[in-house]
């Protein structure tokens, strides 16, 4: 499936669109880092909780429960929230 | 020599190694810069910024190849991470692995790491052996020259550490801090750390049990000092050339401690009433462990943490703290609110030995004759958490 990557992790992926595959939006993570190491723990902990400023939306809906099932059909966007200074 | 003032600055009979070029690292809250210095320490050639607008709490050189560096990194936004670079800072690769707290069992609330602080390469004896301090505080362990990172001791996860730990709330602003990780030299099982809030620690066996050095620290009015949460060390360190004595710049003074002694003398109360005995980085000669630099920061009511009266200096002590020398030659003499971190202030192994620090306000500060006089190498740089000293292969 499609996914969208924030322009803070492009340094791994190079490109802003790429290619994931998986049955649950965990799954989906876990193929993307494989494919371009150590973004995972960029965006998820190590107790699996998604970091503070990240956000996920399978199809427009926001997703925080990463055993969500997805289809290939589905499009991941990830974004990253903006503040400080 | 007791009360002798020196007049020139010391030279130990252990003298300095060869001249070898020296760079200083820089870690900022918005990046990291590479000095490289002339063989006169004169002029510097700027390289950076590496890794603008991440947060790098330490970088360090790997001494025992002069070419290894590694950076603890974070963005606001992003989780922790190490980036590693084998060519003195040409090309960065990131941890495969980086530290973090084993994940918790089903229905219990885990620990992540929000950041590494502090970066510590173990003696020669064991080379590609790295250790790390966490925020929050968390002690770590990489074998294979910082590629891969695992929980190291078990203190992690022990009930009684995590009782001296504390929560976030007993930390610092951005969260508490594991550093001041100490390998003795001469016997890599032979291990210190210590954490902003929850006192000094030591470990024999290493690493495989650690225990508590806090006899003779002071902790604030009120407190009981006999409770190891309470104790607030702000960084130790050991003296290069004599491993059995430790330096302690404390939250509650400035303390020394000669092995095999388990008790910290205050050495800071010799300090002139004017600065106090209270800041936050302290440097030991490479070469002479009763010469130690501190540099005051105001202690008093709310804790401005910066230069008292505003007026910038640092302090020596060229007999283990007996008695204590102003050094503020160059340096503004007014108006002027420094904070020095923990990590941002340290000396190179040059003879006479040169000084650095690094402000909150973006200025590195440099002497090249022990302190005597400074000189300002670079204005305008973000937030200034760590400065070290290394000279590459």
């Amino acid at each position: 499936m499609k996914v969208v990557i924030p322009g803070a992790l492009l340094s791994y992926t190079a490109q802003r669109q790429v290619d994931a595959s998986g049955a649950t939006l965990g799954a989906v993570l876990a193929e993307l880092d494989r494919q371009f190491p150590g973004i995972r723990f960029r965006m998820v902990d190590e107790q699996d909780r998604v970091r503070r400023h990240i956000r996920m939306f399978v199809n427009g809906d926001q997703v925080f429960d990463l055993s969500q099932p997805v289809r290939s059909t589905d499009e991941v966007v990830i974004v990253q929230a903006l503040s400080g200074g | 020599m007791k009360g002798r003032r020196r007049t020139t600055p010391k030279t130990s009979a252990a003298r300095a190694p060869a001249a070898r070029r020296v760079v200083i690292l820089v870690a900022t809250r918005k990046g990291a810069w590479l000095y490289h210095g002339d063989a006169a320490r004169k002029t510097w050639r700027v390289d950076g910024p590496h890794f603008l607008g991440h947060v790098i709490s330490h970088l360090v050189l790997d001494p025992r190849d002069g070419r290894t560096l590694l950076a603890a990194a974070k963005t606001g936004h992003l989780g922790p991470t190490v980036f590693r670079s084998t060519d003195l800072g040409r090309t960065w690769k990131e941890a495969a692995r980086p530290p973090a707290f084993a994940k918790a069992p089903e229905g219990e609330k885990g620990r992540s790491v929000d950041h590494t602080f502090w970066l510590t390469p173990a003696p020669a004896a064991e080379p590609n052996v790295w250790y790390a301090g966490t925020s929050p505080q968390g002690l770590f362990r990489s074998a294979d020259g910082g590629v891969t990172w695992e929980p190291f001791s078990g203190i992690n996860d022990d009930p009684q550490y995590r009782t001296w730990m504390g929560t976030v709330q007993d930390g610092t602003p951005d969260g508490p801090k594991l550093h001041s990780i100490i390998v003795d030299p001469r016997d890599s099982r032979h291990l210190y750390f210590a954490m902003s809030g929850g006192g000094v620690h030591e470990s024999i066996d290493g690493g495989r049990t650690f225990a508590p050095l806090v006899k003779g620290l002071e902790v604030v009015e009120g407190f009981d000092a006999a409770n190891v949460a309470f104790h607030d060390p702000h960084c130790v360190r050991l003296a290069p050339s004599n491993p059995d004595r430790l330096y302690q710049q404390n939250h509650c003074g400035l303390y020394r401690l000669d092995r095999p002694s388990k008790e910290w003398v205050r050495v800071g109360r010799q300090m002139p009433k004017r600065a106090g005995d209270i800041g936050f980085p302290l440097v030991v000669h490479p070469r002479d462990a009763d010469t130690v630099w501190m540099f005051p920061m105001d202690g008093t009511t709310v804790w401005p943490r910066t230069s008292p009266e505003g007026i910038p200096a640092a302090y020596v002590t060229r007999n283990g703290g007996k008695s204590w020398q102003r050094l503020d030659g160059g340096l503004p003499k007014r108006q002027a609110w420094w904070t020095v971190k923990r990590q941002a202030m340290t000396a190179d192994a040059r003879d006479p030995v040169g000084l650095y620090f690094g402000t909150t306000s973006g200025e590195l500060w440099q002497s090249r004759d022990e302190g005597r006089r400074w000189s300002c190498m670079a204005r305008h740089l973000p937030e200034i958490y760590a400065v070290e000293a290394a000279e590459p292969a």
